[in-house]
């Protein structure tokens, strides 16, 4: 089983590293010059300059992406264009907001997502799975910022006026509310859905039909035969949905001017800010790419096949 | 032969009744549909009843009845499934659950599915004892006890493992072990054989015929195998579209049975002839086919090795072996699959290609290939026409008359030319199999490579397919018949080579092998496969298939 | 023990399971999808010929509520709400269904092969998925736009690029399925050629998830190029487009809140309508699959 972590996470490092590859040539290898595109037509030339110099433009690409690599690899991320500081530190305190919104918004949405979908599963192809089975369905169609306008217009100040639409520095702890609750919703429907699938499938499965016919009761069926089988499959689910949250969380703070990274992502395009670009980017990948590799060593570490095997 | 005098004598040693079910019915939801109507049987302290039926024939939900267990949407609407003193079947489910595992066990079909992937076997073994009286060293001393009397160790390393570091017979051997534990009065087992090899499946019998004698547990025996039954069982039971149409010693049921459907699956059965063979004649001229010194693998792993065998024109040769004996890597080498593979493999003189991508249009016309599992073999979404014609035009070309082409395949393989048009989706399982051969003689192949193609379906079925076999190899083909069956063996072929382990241990005229084996593993083989005699009016006498095949058609 | 035993020679030929579609639309809730979709189709499509403006005209004051001859108000610039609102649902149908269909189509081809072939070309291909997938879709879009700058062709390849690895997976597994049967061995054996297989024998059988994924991954662009339009990276101004007209529009939404809601609501019934059909379709996929109808 070390040797399978081992190897999936020589595989996570090798996609940060090609990510690291598309990043760079989206952002410098650019045709032409790449200053000039990057801050448009009406720069002044001192910016040019500044730039060119910076994205050390007169030396050969491979040398560019290696110093670049290097700095980012030392914890150098470059110099934020539009206000001069180290990207890094720029980015420590909307780091830490963000992760504080995704850390509540999966601390609501996984417990609540996991009881509803084993209930479904119990009470399958009754009013409450039915209930669930559309309400998740619905929920999961709409886009999420669509889903945080409509509680906006619903909750917010046009509708009943419950809490807040924008955050603000001094505001209190009610302007999380929505944001929070949107990405609750936006990401709790496929955990239902995987949870009561699993809970379906383990539950009809010979195993545990076996078991019933040991006499087992119900409880020790439920949490002792099948519980176990259900975990691999959903915390896979729990964690795709997690890393989700870090490219959906962009939108959301967008749209409720939360002080995340998605809202410096969104500054930074706005002002051509190519180093916090490529900063920004860059962390949500490596985020996207660290959980799911946490997601594939759940799932192995579920499996008593692989846990016993290979040891 | 001590079981044999102790089946026949005779209700007097009845001795109790342990499990009496008295008309019950089963219907499914919504349907209404009885699966099973109005079955009524006994079994006594000690016995076996064998229940026998095809599938679809509503055994299963009969066996998970006597538990009073159901699957989703079916409902036990009638009757009483007396255990004991208990009348499972009008007790609350938490009363039913108390009495199982001591009242009485079930041992599944495929235990590889039935065990917890995902707990140990020491936690499943002494769960299965929930006995509140019992204290925890008690338990693992009553578990141990029972893992030694099925044959395995009962140590703590073994308590630690989990099902997947099992073999399937030791995986067998734990669900045996499993129902024992708790020394039920009733245990029900359906198909617990399924999937294993005749010598590991000699075993299981033997461990389940003594639990039952010493446990004096009465058991029921669901198969769809009558030779098992016929050789483990006290009573049988024979079900149809889910009623019970015979019930009665076994002895007396081979003997005498009183239900047509009886009559026609006991001939459908094929079996084992160790004599009366016809010797084929010696050969001199060049064969067919010519395998010599063959090895294949995959990787590294080696498969087979030195392999030599032969097949000549109209001659039918089996293979026999049992499951990872390389036979079907064998027949899929010499059909062109399998490409790991090298030695010497001639056609007609001119050398074999691995790929069937490398050989000669021409080459890959004479030898057709015919799969083991009609479900899979055929494009669902192709006609029965489309079927044929496919492989046709790309091996011969455009037919001036397509119609003909593939009416001609499907008489063949006694078909009516209305069938082109169905899709497979509305073919049974033997339907199925002979589009299968259809596709396959269409193109008029002198070898015709047959793997297994009989496993995936029911006795009856199985019996025309050997019919339509022998019919093609009378018009002049030859067969190469792969299989895990010795009783087929023995009634189709002209020669066997038998396959263990990769190499061939004994290979010669089905009459000289089966009637006298020099290699030990045949021996073995031959011994282990279970064997009946039928001995009413009008059965054949060891004769094989080909008396009754007709009759069987009209079922 | 999966064999049937019914007659050999039977005189009818049972009926033959009806298809996919068919099976699908016995689903209240596919006929419900058909409904919600079709509304909003219908007004993407007839919308600018009814419109009573042209979408460009000024006719009331920025974000008035209630003027005189517009029934929703007048916009951020005091264009007519409803006229905007009817014309700004074709471009999204339009790019969306452009993107998920060159989207599905690379991804099966890719998948197809990748299963089918295996060895290196698949290693290379799901190597290659790997780091498209390690983009989350919408990072991936706002990348590109903000350096190369928001072209609507740009749109359509970003997207569809990004649904390609997603439906690469899927198909790639259902053909892993398909291959294991015994019909494309029988091909082979015949030597027939691995792309006639492809497209004769494994693409015909893999239609009910690719239609799944079709309908997954139209709601899903949808939902890309609304949000692309709402953070300004879509379509930009003057056009009439849904995502853009909520960009505009939402800071006055405690005003004016029509402006917002018109086409987030479309927006909405849009996605269920589509995602509803797609359910519909996957369950009727899953009960094909497994033989059994319910």
């Amino acid at each position: 089983m070390t040797r399978l972590i081992v190897v999936r996470l020589f595989f996570g490092a090798l996609t940060l590293w090609a990510v690291s590859l598309v990043v760079f040539a989206a952002t410098q290898a650019l045709p032409g010059d790449a200053a000039q595109l990057i801050l448009g037509r009406d720069a002044t030339p001192e910016r040019l300059a500044a730039l060119r110099d910076q994205l050390n433009l007169d030396q050969p690409v491979a040398v560019q992406y290696l110093q670049w690599l290097q700095g980012i690899l030392q914890g150098d991320l470059g110099t934020s264009f539009s206000n001069r500081l180290p990207v890094a530190e720029y980015l420590a305190d909307p780091i830490r907001s963000s992760m504080t919104l995704m850390g509540l918004s999966a601390l609501v949405a996984t417990p609540i997502a996991l009881f509803v979908g084993a209930f479904s599963a119990l009470r399958r192809d009754r009013g409450f799975d039915h209930a669930s089975s559309m309400g998740t369905l619905v929920v999961a169609s709409i886009p999420e910022f669509v889903i945080g306008i409509l509680a906006i217009l619903l909750l917010g100040p046009g509708g009943l006026g419950l809490f807040p639409s924008v955050y603000a520095r001094d505001g209190g702890p009610e302007q999380w509310v929505l944001p929070v609750l949107t990405l609750a919703l936006a990401v709790a429907p496929p955990i239902v859905r995987m949870m009561r699938a699993t809970m379906i499938e383990v539950l009809e499965s010979e195993y545990v039909q076996q078991a019933r016919l040991k006499g087992m009761s119900e409880r020790t069926v439920l949490w002792r035969h099948a519980a176990p089988n259900a975990i691999g499959p959903v915390a896979q689910v729990v964690a795709l949905q997690l890393a989700w949250l870090a490219g959906g969380v962009v939108a959301i703070e967008f749209l409720f001017n939360f002080p995340g990274i998605g809202k410096i992502l969104m500054d930074a395009i706005e002002n051509r800010d190519v180093p916090l670009i490529q900063a920004v980017v860059l962390l949500i990948a490596g985020i996207y790419i660290l959980v799911n590799l946490i997601a594939d060593v759940i799932g192995l570490a579920a499996n008593p096949k692989v846990r016993v095997a290979n040891r | 032969m001590t079981e044999q005098t102790e089946k026949n004598t005779g209700p007097e040693t009845r001795n109790g009744v342990v499990l009496e079910v008295d008309g019950i019915t089963v219907i499914g939801r919504p349907s209404d549909v009885e699966i099973i109507s109005d079955v009524s049987l006994t079994v006594n302290r000690g016995e076996i009843l064998g229940l026998v039926g095809e599938s679809g024939s509503g055994k299963t939900t009969l066996g998970l009845s006597l538990l009073a267990h159901l699957k989703r949407a079916t409902e036990i609407v009638r009757g009483r499934v007396r255990v004991g003193e208990h009348d499972l079947a009008a007790l609350s489910e938490r009363q039913v659950r108390r009495l199982r595992g001591r009242a009485v066990a079930y041992i599944p079909q495929s235990p590889a599915s039935a065990l917890n992937p995902a707990l140990r076997l020491g936690v499943q073994l002494s769960e299965a004892l929930h006995d509140a009286s019992l204290g925890r060293d008690q338990v693992m001393e009553r578990v141990r006890e029972v893992l030694r009397e099925v044959a395995l160790p009962d140590d703590d390393a073994f308590l630690r493992r989990y099902p997947h570091q099992l073999s399937g017979g030791q995986q067998q051997r734990v669900a045996i072990a499993m129902a024992f534990v708790g020394r039920p009065d009733l245990i029900v087992m359906d198909e617990p054989t399924t999937g294993l090899d005749v010598t590991t499946q000699a075993h299981v019998l033997e461990t389940i015929r003594s639990m039952t004698r010493d446990y004096g547990t009465a058991g029921v025996y669901i198969s769809h195998d009558m030779a098992v039954v016929a050789d483990l069982a006290d009573d049988v039971a024979v079900m149809y579209r889910g009623e019970l149409v015979e019930h009665g010693r076994t002895t007396e049921v081979l003997s005498d049975p009183r239900h047509e459907y009886t009559r026609r699956l006991l001939m459908a059965v094929p079996l084992l002839r160790t004599s009366g063979h016809e010797e084929p004649e010696a050969r001199t001229d060049e064969p067919l086919l010519r395998i010599g010194d063959l090895s294949a693998g995959y990787g590294r792993t080696r498969v087979l090795e030195g392999i030599d065998l032969s097949v000549s024109a109209g001659e039918c040769v089996a293979l026999l072996g049992e499951s990872g004996s390389g036979k079907t890597t064998l027949s899929r080498s010499v059909a062109g699959l399998h490409h790991q593979f090298s030695g010497e493999m001639l056609f007609d003189g001119s050398p074999l290609a691995t790929s069937s991508y490398r050989r000669t249009a021409d080459q890959r016309r004479r030898i057709q290939y015919v799969f083991q599992n009609p479900y899979e073999a055929l494009n669902p979404r192709k006609r029965v026409r489309e079927q044929i014609l496919g492989p046709y035009r790309h091996l011969v070309g455009r037919p001036d008359s397509p119609d003909r082409v593939v009416a001609e395949a499907l008489e063949r393989a006694a078909l009516p030319a209305s069938y082109a048009d169905r899709f497979p989706e509305q073919l049974s399982g033997g339907e199925r199999q002979r589009v299968c051969i259809a596709r396959a003689v269409a193109t008029r192949p002198d070898l015709l490579v047959c793997d297994e193609i009989t496993s995936a379906l029911d006795v009856s079925v199985q019996a025309e397919i050997v019919k339509l076999l022998r019919s093609l190899q009378d018009e002049g083909m030859a067969l190469l018949f792969v299989t895990h069956n010795i009783a087929l063996v023995s009634n189709i072929a002209d020669r066997v080579a038998i396959l263990n382990k990769g190499e061939i241990v004994e290979y010669g005229p089905v009459g000289t092998v089966m009637s006298s084996p020099e290699h030990e593993y045949t021996r073995a083989l031959i011994a282990d496969t279970p064997d009946f005699e039928l001995s009413f009016p009008g059965a054949p006498e060891r004769l094989g298939m080909d008396a009754e095949s007709d009759e069987v058609r009209e079922v | 023990m999966n064999a049937s035993s019914t007659n050999t020679v039977s005189e009818a030929p049972a009926r033959r399971r009806p298809g996919l579609f068919r099976t699908a639309w016995r689903f209240g809730r596919t006929k419900v999808g058909v409904v919600l979709t079709g509304l909003i189709v219908l007004i993407a499509v007839v919308g600018p010929f009814i419109a009573p403006y042209t979408p460009t005209e000024f006719v009331a004051r920025p974000f008035e509520a209630d003027a005189a001859g517009a029934m929703f108000g007048g916009d951020n610039r005091g264009r007519d709400v409803l006229t905007r609102f009817l014309w700004g649902g074709w471009t999204l149908l339009l790019l969306a269904g452009a993107a998920a269909g060159i989207g599905v189509a690379a991804g099966t081809v890719v998948g197809i092969v990748a299963g089918y072939r295996r060895g290196w070309v698949d290693d290379v291909l799901m190597r290659t998925n790997d780091v498209l997938l390690a983009f989350p879709q919408l990072i991936a879009a706002l990348l590109v736009m903000s350096i190369i700058g928001p072209k609507v062709w740009l749109i359509v390849a970003v997207i569809a690029v990004s649904h390609m690895p997603r439906v690469a997976r899927v198909i790639r597994e259902a053909t892993r399925k398909v291959i294991e049967q015994d019909y494309v061995k029988a091909a082979e054996a015949i030597g027939l050629p691995r792309w006639r297989i492809m497209v004769v024998e494994i693409l015909p059988n893999v239609t009910s998830p690719l239609l799944v994924e079709l309908g997954l991954r139209l709601t899903y662009s949808i939902g890309v190029v609304a949000v692309l339009g709402f953070l300004g990276m879509g379509l930009q101004p003057p056009t009439a487009d849904w995502g853009l007209m909520i960009n505009e529009n939402r800071q006055g939404m405690a005003v004016q809140p029509w402006a917002v809601a018109l086409p987030v609501t479309a927006i909405a019934i849009l996605t269920v309508g589509a995602n509803l059909i797609t359910d519909g379709l996957s369950r009727a996929a899953i009960g094909i699959d497994r033989g059994v109808e319910k």
